[in-house]
């Protein structure tokens, strides 16, 4: 991968935009399908210039877009970023999913071999 | 796949990781695997061709542990280690983490609870790295296997994320 620092960039401000649990409650919301700003602004006990700040935050991230309406400024969300972000995430989480796979075959064996091996000291009930 | 519990991992804030499991047996013998050396080899060996051939653990605050992976093909080594902070098993251990050669800037501090349910121990490995650059390093490294892109993905990270955002 050439373009490494425009996409370390750009993971960059995917995560800096998740770290905000509004954010990622209106990327929720999001994910259903597209949302006018108004309707957005619902659900939360907030103004919609509070809103529309964390949209802008989103905006700049990628991770949402305006739609083109006259009626009502409607916002959806685009998955390509996040998808960056998630696919990061992914590869950390396979690697320990390996390990913690093999930590479960252990956890069956340990316990297998305490129902058959005669009482070891156990210090228990601390 | 028949793996126990769905391992969930989370970017916190900046410089933070958070993984997440649940593990069939009670706390106690989950804690052990989590500190003794002889359990410890048998599943933290990492990916396949890896074995974790050093492995010493000094179970004590300000105690250290030190593990050394090899890679079999080629017999290259990978060196970690660090200093226990706090221990309260078989709830809570706190320790610190560093590599031999750092990929990573400074060092983490790794704190894993275990909570019991129903006979079942979950786990949660916080990790803080101390600086963003370098959870971020963590998080980009290429570890191991492509992963596709896929809505699938996508859907379970916002089910995620909304579960954290309902806390």
């Amino acid at each position: 991968m050439n373009h490494a620092l425009s996409h370390s960039n750009r993971l960059d401000a995917t995560f800096a935009a998740l770290s905000d649990p509004t954010r990622r409650a209106i990327l929720a919301r999001l994910a259903n399908g597209e949302v006018s700003v108004m309707d957005l602004a619902k659900p939360f006990s907030m103004s919609q210039p509070a809103i529309s700040k964390h949209l802008k935050v989103l905006e700049r991230a990628g991770l949402i877009s305006g739609i083109k309406d006259a009626q009502k400024r409607l916002r959806k969300i685009e998955a390509k970023p996040l998808a960056e972000a998630t696919e990061w995430l992914e590869n950390y989480r396979k690697f320990w999913e390996g390990r913690f796979n093999q930590l479960d075959s252990l956890i069956e064996e340990l316990k297998l071999s305490k129902q058959t091996s005669p009482k070891r000291k156990n210090k228990k009930g601390e | 796949m028949s793996f126990i519990g769905t391992l969930k991992v989370e970017a916190k804030g900046d410089r933070e990781l958070v993984m997440t499991r649940e593990f069939d047996a009670e706390k106690n013998l989950v804690f052990d695997c989590f500190t003794k050396p002889e359990l410890i080899k048998r599943w933290l060996y990492g990916p396949d061709g890896w074995t974790l051939d050093v492995c010493e653990v000094d179970l004590r605050v300000g105690g250290k542990y030190r593990y050394v992976w090899m890679f079999l093909k080629d017999g290259s080594t990978m060196g970690a280690g660090g200093t226990y902070k706090e221990i309260s098993g078989p709830d809570k251990l706190v320790h610190t983490e560093s590599f031999d050669e750092p990929w990573y800037p400074g060092e983490a501090l790794l704190t894993t609870t275990f909570v019991e349910k129903s006979g079942r121990t979950y786990v949660t490995i916080n990790v803080l790295y101390e600086t963003k650059e370098g959870r971020d390093l963590v998080i980009k490294s290429p570890m191991e296997g492509g992963a596709s892109q896929s809505y699938n993905r996508l859907e379970t990270l916002l089910n995620t994320i909304t579960l954290e955002g309902k806390k």
